[in-house]
């Protein structure tokens, strides 16, 4: 690990500013961001300590439902938060799913979506893969049992953040503040495609700090579920997660759906085609189904990775269904 | 010089009367019904505060004045010929104080060490490395075993040919014996490497006085460590002295001197000054050791009574570039079967090499032989316990099956519906054998002093088992005291010789020789009584710290008056494990039960309990043998769900070389595990103690995988059990 010295910034201005200097990283809870400097995948001269600006980690309710999350608020009050669980059940899962109970409560949502991908090449320090600058993706001709399905290439990451798939459910909006001041982006929009830049995975410009999250009430009555498929059930990622947000009208018709995967893609992925089959729907198992597959439709696997499909579909419907009220399973 | 003595041994419902010949300083051995009064009581590890407050000193908390720190360079190429290596600019870099090379070597794996330095701060040692140029020569490599079999591989080493020759076994004729097979199996089966994970990583620290040399050190087998070093540089043995006072796993991979201590050593020595070294968790993956991979292509036929008639096994198997892979054991002594013929292969690849890991070949091939034996049930439409109990060869192990059975509740759970909406549960049962009896070599020294204390000491080390704990239990039992006088003193070359902390071999080897001493001892304390009380020493016992007149127990005398009573500072004894005399069986019998669930849409599986029945010989402390069978299930959870070295074919580099990509189990991973022991009196040694290391984790992987089958009605033959080969089974992917 290179040396490095830890500043404190007095404001969010000055802390962007510090930032917008080359060599230079926030650190929030430090979890991700240790790993990385341990790997020496970020060599920064010096960490702009996020922690010492005060009032970024609440969580402030308002009461039509609405959220406004600050940065440093951990997982675990995230997960622990009655407003969050009242209105925003599938965040307060989310989060709860996520890591374990010490890095929960070290772990920061600023950090939580700024995290970097897990994948193995990646994280090894002895490969430059794309994302570090290279010429090829490992991924694509080697091991490649956790990574993309979906929305892949030329890298073929997935978005490794629980909170990312919820907040675009609930259609969050990020205050990002810069050296030149504040602008607001759509969560749905913080989040790049490899395509356009393999080697990032988000809209942050140098400089520039998630000073709050601003989640907005869902819609009447509507009800959300979020669900993860883990391989191991402790200290593990998930394979796959879903979030399902789904809104009633008086004849028992879904009049609002929103479905959002996690782990599947290079950012979270959206499925308008699941969205669509349900719109008007009343809910049953058959038509969660359908709707499941059609959420994983398009899904192009690599060699290794092709079961991640039917656990994405499983977890889509059982999302579906609990949201919807309908009796799961597997409890 | 010898006795005959006549011992009750055997276990409940098969007693007998064995007649063994003892020396005559040997300790009557324990038999059945001995009474105890420290031995057998669930006692917490007396390390066990130190350990969980952090005061415990492991290697790595050693710190002595002036200390360096070393740091290895290690190949980034799996096979590579080392052109040049330069030190000059490592070398010149502030606060470096030494830097080797490992001159011209050619490189077969990644992560072979190339150099190492030491220096003021792990930082700076670091910052060093990364000014070592080195010029490396890339070869053609290869780091699949199934690759590395084909003629046209590039070849590991010079002398070409990856896939070795085969060890054979046969017994009886096979092809007879499938002639008359009712019903076969003919199928492959394959396990992954597995590595070995201890919590503390391999390292040592090395101080140098002249040509006396100290070493702190993570192992597993401090006289071997000390050898390796004497020979390494030419010093007689005792001018190197070995200590390992605690320490945080090994599971066979830390015995001798391996590269990080020699290093250590060297660096120590060029520095003029102390070294720690301890490798990091990559390193620890990569160049440590592993359990090898199998593949065992698997034929089994059976009788329509379930009776094997024949079994054949062709394995090749491959940790890296050495180390032996044979799987074949658990075919040649689980279950009765005529006709038999084993085939083991080691195949080399680019890889770090294999090391032993806790019972060597035995979970890879139980999972195999098992699962195949399940699979030939199913056809004989035979009740897979019932199956086992047809060829089981041995006595302990029926009763086990017996207990095991009920407390798993067998016929009811393996008839009950298996699916449960998306659920499907099973359970599976598989068969343990091991040996652990222990061997001589150990001697152990037991000193009273003055204030009425007594040390035990023996140069063996706590893997983390509990040895510390168990030592003092025997001394105490034997010197009639309670435990709170004992103190037991482990892990330095300076004490009596101890056998490596491998193969079960500790408890059994370690409690004789303590046994004996403390035996020893008490001759001496009673010498000394004698006068005091009017009686001869014969006639005297110790229990609870007094000293009685058998015969007349009002005359006695506190244990602490009596070490009053020793001239000088102490009084000592030594005593020896005498070669095991033949009692009532020379094996240790087990079986497993596990229960599991799969989510039959996401092919994820959960383990969810555990019945184990072991035999454990006589039972030191029952809450570290309890241990025991908890780590050897949990380690088998991982290797049956998670565990693999995957390996990059690419680059050759290990892609998972973490903790959170290379998948332990953790907590809400770990079934509920219930533990029952048949208590056999075997005789064997003074103590009768048998070692479970091993015993306890042979069966995990194969019960687990036994279950899964039975969950969703098809095999799967490829441990780890993950995902993806759960669906392709289930014919979902
Ligand atoms: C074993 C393990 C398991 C895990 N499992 C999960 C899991 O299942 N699901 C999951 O979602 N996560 C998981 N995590 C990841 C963990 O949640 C993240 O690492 C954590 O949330 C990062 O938050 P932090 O506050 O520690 O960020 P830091 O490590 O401090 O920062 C991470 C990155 O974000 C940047 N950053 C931090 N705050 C801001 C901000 N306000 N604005 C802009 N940039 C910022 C930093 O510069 C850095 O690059 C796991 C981690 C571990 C170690
Ligand atoms: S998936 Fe992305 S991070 Fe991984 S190897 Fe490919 S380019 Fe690199």
């Amino acid at each position: 690990m290179k040396r490095f010295a830890v500043i404190a910034p007095a404001d969010l201005s000055a802390a962007a500013r510090m930032l917008a200097e080359p060599n230079r990283s926030a650190l929030a809870g430090g979890v991700d961001l240790l790993d990385l400097l341990k790997q020496e995948l970020a060599a920064p001269d010096e960490l702009v300590n996020l922690k010492a600006l005060g009032g970024l980690d609440r969580i402030e309710s308002e009461s039509g439902g609405a959220l406004r999350i600050g940065p440093l608020v951990t997982l675990h009050q995230l997960a622990a938060s009655p407003a969050v669980r009242a209105r925003h059940p599938a965040l307060a899962d989310a989060a709860a799913e996520a890591a374990t109970p010490q890095l929960r409560n070290l772990a920061t949502v600023g950090g939580n979506l700024a995290q970097r991908p897990r994948c193995w090449y990646f994280r090894n320090p002895a490969i430059v893969c794309l994302k570090k600058g290279g010429s090829k993706c490992y991924a694509v001709a080697g091991l490649n049992r956790y990574h993309a399905i979906l929305g892949g290439g030329p890298s073929f990451i997935v978005n490794p953040s629980n909170l990312a798939p919820a907040l675009v459910a609930y259609d969050a909006t990020l205050t990002l503040h810069g050296p030149d001041g504040a602008r607001k982006l759509a969560i749905a929009e913080f989040f790049t495609l490899p395509k356009a830049d393999p080697r990032r995975e988000n809209a942050l410009i140098p400089g520039e700090i998630i000073a709050a999250i601003d989640v907005p009430a869902p819609p009447a009555g509507a009800r959300s579920a979020y669900i993860e498929a883990r391989e191991k059930q402790s200290f593990d990622w998930p394979l796959a997660s879903a979030v399902a947000i789904l809104a009633m009208n008086r004849a028992g018709e879904i009049e609002y759906a929103r479905i959002v995967m996690g782990a599947v893609a290079p950012i979270p992925w959206r499925a308008p085609s699941a969205e669509k089959i349900l719109h008007g729907a009343r809910l049953d198992r058959a038509v969660a189904d359908r709707a499941a597959q059609a959420a994983l439709e398009g899904a192009a696997p690599l060699a290794h990775n092709a079961y991640k499909i039917p656990i994405a579909r499983a977890m889509v419907r059982r999302a579906i269904l609990r949201a919807g009220g309908i009796a799961d399973e597997t409890a | 010089m010898a006795r005959r003595v006549t011992l009750r041994l055997g276990f409940e419902g098969e007693l007998r009367d064995v007649v063994v010949t003892i020396p005559d300083d040997e300790p009557a051995p324990w038999q059945w019904g001995e009474k105890f009064s420290v031995v057998g009581v669930a006692t917490p590890r007396l390390d066990g505060p130190l350990k969980a407050t952090g005061r415990a000193p492991y290697t790595c908390d050693i710190q002595l004045p002036g200390m360096l720190y070393g740091a290895i360079l290690r190949s980034p190429y799996p096979h590579a010929r080392v052109r040049s290596v330069d030190l000059g600019a490592a070398r010149r870099l502030a606060g470096v104080r030494a830097a080797l090379e490992r001159s011209g070597a050619t490189i077969r794996f990644a992560g072979q060490e190339v150099a190492a330095v030491a220096a003021v701060s792990p930082e700076i040692a670091r910052d060093a490395l990364r000014l070592i140029k080195v010029e490396y020569a890339p070869m053609p490599f290869v780091v699949a075993m199934d690759e590395a079999s084909r003629p046209d591989a590039p070849d590991v080493f010079e002398s070409g040919g990856n896939v070795g020759s085969p060890h054979l076994n046969e017994i009886g004729n096979v092809a007879a014996g499938f002639e008359t097979a009712a019903a076969s199996v003919d199928a492959v089966y394959t396990t992954p490497v597995q590595t070995h994970v201890s919590l503390e990583t391999h390292g040592a620290v090395a101080s140098w006085n002249g040509d006396e040399l100290t070493v702190w050190c993570s192992t597993q087998g401090i006289f071997g460590v000390r050898d390796d070093l004497a020979v390494h540089f030419s010093l007689p043995p005792e001018n190197v002295r070995v200590i390992t006072a605690y320490l945080g796993g090994g599971f066979g991979s830390k015995f001798g001197a391996g590269h990080e201590v020699i290093f250590a050593a060297e660096l120590a020595r060029m520095a003029r000054a102390p070294v720690k070294l301890m490798l990091s968790r990559a390193e620890e993956h990569v160049a440590t050791g592993n359990r090898p991979s199998s593949r065992q292509h698997v034929r089994i036929g059976a009788a329509r009574d379930g009776a094997l008639t024949a079994l054949e096994l062709e394995q090749h198997g491959s940790g890296g570039i050495g180390g032996g892979s044979g799987s074949a054991a658990p075919y040649l002594s689980l279950y009765r079967c005529p006709n038999l013929r084993t085939s083991e292969h080691n195949v080399n690849i680019n890889a770090g090499p294999a090391s032993p890991m806790r019972a060597p070949g035995w979970p890879q091939g139980c999972f195999a032989l098992e699962l195949a034996i399940d699979e030939l049930a199913r056809k004989l439409n035979l009740d897979r316990l019932e199956m086992r109990r047809r060829n089981n060869p041995s006595p302990v192990r029926a009763l086990e099956f017996e207990l095991g059975a009920r407390a798993f509740r067998w016929e009811e759970r393996a008839r009950a519906p298996k699916a449960r909406g998306p659920m499907r549960r099973g359970v599976g049962v598989a068969s343990a054998v091991w040996h652990g009896i222990g061997a001589s070599g150990p001697q152990a020294q037991c000193v009273a002093f003055r204030d009425g204390r007594v040390a035990v000491r023996i140069g063996t080390q706590d893997v983390g088992t509990g040895t510390r704990t168990i030592i003092a239990m025997v001394a105490a039992e034997e010197l009639g005291l309670p435990l709170s006088s004992v103190i037991a003193e482990i892990g330095d070359t300076r004490y009596l010789f101890s056998l490596p902390s491998g193969g079960s071999m500790t408890a059994p080897s370690t409690t004789p020789a303590v046994r004996q001493a403390a035996a020893h001892l008490k001759g001496k304390l009673m010498r000394l009584a004698a006068p005091a009380l009017g009686a001869e020493p014969e006639d005297l016992v110790i229990s609870d710290g007094v000293v009685r007149v058998r015969a007349e127990p009002n005359r006695a005398m506190q244990f602490a008056d009596l070490c009053r009573r020793i001239s000088g500072d102490s009084l000592a004894a030594d005593g020896e494990h005498v070669p095991n005399y033949g009692g009532y069986s020379m094996t240790q019998a087990g079986c497993q039960f596990a229960g599991v669930e799969v989510d039959i849409e996401t092919g994820i599986v959960r383990v969810v309990d555990f019945v184990a029945v072991h035999d454990a010989g006589a039972i030191v402390d029952p809450l570290t043998a309890r241990s025991q069978v908890n780590g050897g299930i949990i380690m088998g959870v991982g290797f049956a769900l998670f565990e693999d070295r995957r390996l990059d074919p690419q680059t050759g580099l290990m892609v998972n070389p973490t903790m959170d990509d290379y998948k332990l189990p953790g907590v809400l991973d770990t079934p509920e595990i219930r533990a029952y022991f048949v208590e056999v009196a075997n005789g064997i040694t003074n103590t009768g103690v048998l070692g479970l290391g091993e015993a306890v984790h042979v069966a995990a992987a194969a019960a687990i995988g036994c279950a899964v089958a039975d969950a969703i009605g098809a095999p799967v033959r490829d441990l780890p059990l993950t995902p993806d080969r759960v669906l392709a089974a289930l014919g979902r992917v």
